[in-house]
């Protein structure tokens, strides 16, 4: 009882990780109608970004969250303004290649300026809090912190989509282009705002992440099939879908270690996906298909 | 017969192009034909290399077999169990848009390799097979140049293959599925089935180009099978040579291939100790080169041109 409630908490930190990639992987296949590869990617140069900052200024850790989320939207938007917008007349899924190539480019990159050891925000090992319930539960204070933050950024992204005038011009463009294109809405700034948020979000997916363990280059690109599972599992084009899509693929990939070896975990984020793939393509949330 | 310096060089540069323009015409069998996206190439070109590799080495404790079969079983099994794999993620996504096929191949793809560096009792794990022979090992005829020539034997019989498969009716309706999906449906064309059809043997000739490599390179480990080598150097052959197009997936084969050597001969004069970054930067230069083909000549270098139909040329005579 008490390993699989354990389980459950570290499941809900992985699940609140994924859900900071999914909402952008749903955001940006709802409005540019493509999957984007080197999201995952985006998520490691995030965290790399945030390192460069605390390590530049001689920052405390937590300082690489915003730091990587606004370094890491400005460079979505400029990776959108260069490659992605020239591509975009043509067909879509030509953007889909594009931006499998963009995420082999921003690894060696990161390879490239940062060395492919593993790296660290802080020295030293945290002590986690020893809970009394139910026989000793071990929470690390790290990782209230990432559940708490996140679940600010997805209350922030729900305000941001509902509340403010950009936000609805997205949902519009995500439910119906050609009708919010006939209504006039400028579709090139609510594209920008779109790799805004979803550059953004990965940032903080790949600071937790680097948070959690550590910074490697590979570390976005092993969490990616996770991420597309909980996006394609709440709805693909469906932000709200995908924090239920995170939660489940993130407490299912933790749970799953009771019974297969632990290598497994992304085998189990894309068993749950191709269930769903077969039984409901469309999703938790009947996303845009 | 032994080769030396240069020509040797050349020798196995020419058996990696053919063995990389069989996997390309592999792919342009389901992307360039048919508008499958499958980015899980390097799967399919493990599972043959792996199939191969357990079928025809001699016995050993470690892994599962060897069988010690010869050359041709091992490339037939290899065949064989890519097609079943490709049947398995046909069967899932071909009613699915190609977005989903995307991320369900790359998703195989890894689970793959995760599998065959886990299951030890089945592959050696990260340990690898090791020993694989060329064809006519212990025999006179055993060469470099003379495995150059059974791939090229290959290349030129799958060459043929793919090229009459896009000239046939079924190519055809592949193409008309690709340009557009309710047309064909109307025309009353099966589509989901065509899709799976292509996909399969598709994979078969991906499994048939990882059987080769197997035999060429000797040895077959998981990390050979990073999607760098295995997925993404295939695909800039395709986009570049010129997708739809067979003579083009083999020219790309060559001078991407040409393009990957030549920067690691450059790197190569770098200090030993940047050695991981040049090979950063070598990929980080064949990605820009990906993404400057596409902006600026997405049809490749060889265009796809539209054939010369069989039954028109049977009219004339």
């Amino acid at each position: 009882m008490n390993e699989i409630v354990q389980l459950l908490i570290y499941g809900v930190v992985l699940g609140s990780i994924l859900t900071m990639g999914a909402i952008g992987v749903s955001m940006i296949f709802g409005i540019l109608r493509f999957a984007h590869f080197a999201h995952g990617d985006f998520m490691t140069l995030g965290a790399y970004i945030g390192l460069a900052f605390i390590s530049a200024f001689g920052l405390s850790p937590w300082w690489a969250l915003p730091s990587g989320m606004i370094g890491m939207a400005a460079v979505a938007v400029l990776i959108d303004k260069v490659l992605y917008q020239r591509i975009r007349r043509t067909q879509p899924v030509i953007l889909l290649i594009s931006s499998f190539g963009m995420a082999l480019v921003i690894r060696a990159a990161v390879q490239l300026i940062w060395g492919s050891d593993n790296q660290s925000y802080a020295k030293g090992i945290q002590f986690p809090w020893r809970l009394d319930i139910l026989g000793g539960l071990r929470i690390k204070p790290d990782h209230v912190w990432i559940v708490l933050i996140a679940f600010a950024l997805v209350v922030a992204v729900h305000l941001f989509l509902t509340r403010t005038k950009m936000g609805k011009a997205m949902r519009a463009m995500s439910d119906n282009m050609d009708l919010a294109l006939i209504t006039g809405i400028p579709a090139e700034r609510v594209i920008t705002w779109t790799w805004v948020i979803g550059g953004g979000l990965a940032a903080a997916a790949g600071v937790f992440l680097g948070i959690d363990t550590r910074l490697y280059p590979v570390m976005g690109w092993t969490a990616l099939l996770p991420v597309f599972a909980a996006a394609i599992l709440g709805g693909i084009g469906r932000p709200y879908g995908a924090i239920a899509g995170g939660m489940v693929i993130g407490i299912a990939m933790e749970m799953s270690t009771l019974v297969i070896p632990a290598a497994y975990k992304p085998a189990v984020a894309f068993a749950i996906m191709v269930v769903m793939l077969v039984v409901r393509p469309q999703g938790l949330f009947k996303g845009t298909l | 017969m032994e080769l030396s310096g240069f020509s040797a060089y050349l020798v196995s540069f020419l058996t990696f192009a053919g063995i990389y323009a069989v996997l390309a015409l592999g792919l342009n069998m389901q992307w360039g034909f048919t508008g499958q996206f499958n980015i899980g190439v390097a799967g399919f070109f493990a599972v043959g290399a792996y199939t191969t590799a357990i079928l025809t080495t001699p016995g050993s404790p470690a892994y599962l077999g060897g069988f010690g079969m010869p050359f041709l079983v091992g490339l037939g099994g290899a065949v064989i169990t890519s097609s079943i794999i490709g049947v398995i993620i046909g069967l899932i996504t071909a009613r699915l848009r190609t977005d989903y096929l995307a991320i369900a191949t790359i998703g195989i793809a890894e689970i793959i390799r995760l599998f065959l560096k886990n299951e030890d009792w089945l592959t050696n794990g990260v340990r690898g097979i090791p020993a694989v022979q060329r064809p006519f090992a212990d025999t006179a005829l055993d060469s470099p140049l003379t495995y150059l020539l059974v791939v090229a034997l290959f290349v030129v019989g799958v060459y043929f293959l793919v090229e009459r498969a896009y000239v046939s009716p079924w190519g055809r309706v592949l193409r008309a599925i690709r340009e557009n999906e309710p047309a064909s449906a109307a025309a009353g064309k099966d589509i989901a089935r065509f899709r799976l059809q292509a996909f399969v043997v598709g994979s078969a000739i991906m499994g048939l180009g990882g059987g080769l490599y197997a035999h060429f390179f000797g040895f077959v480990s998981p990390e050979a099978f990073r999607p760098l080598y295995g997925t993404f150097l295939i695909w800039v052959m395709l986009i570049a040579g010129g997708s739809g197009n067979n003579r083009g997936a083999i020219l790309g084969a060559v001078i991407v291939w040409g393009l990957w050597s030549g920067t690691e001969m450059l790197t190569g004069m770098l200090p030993s100790e940047y050695s991981t970054q040049a090979a950063a930067l070598r990929v980080l230069l064949i990605g820009a080169l990906l993404q400057v083909i596409l902006v600026t000549r997405p049809e490749g270098i060889l265009p796809e041109k539209a054939p010369r139909l069989i039954a028109r040329r049977r009219d004339k005579q």
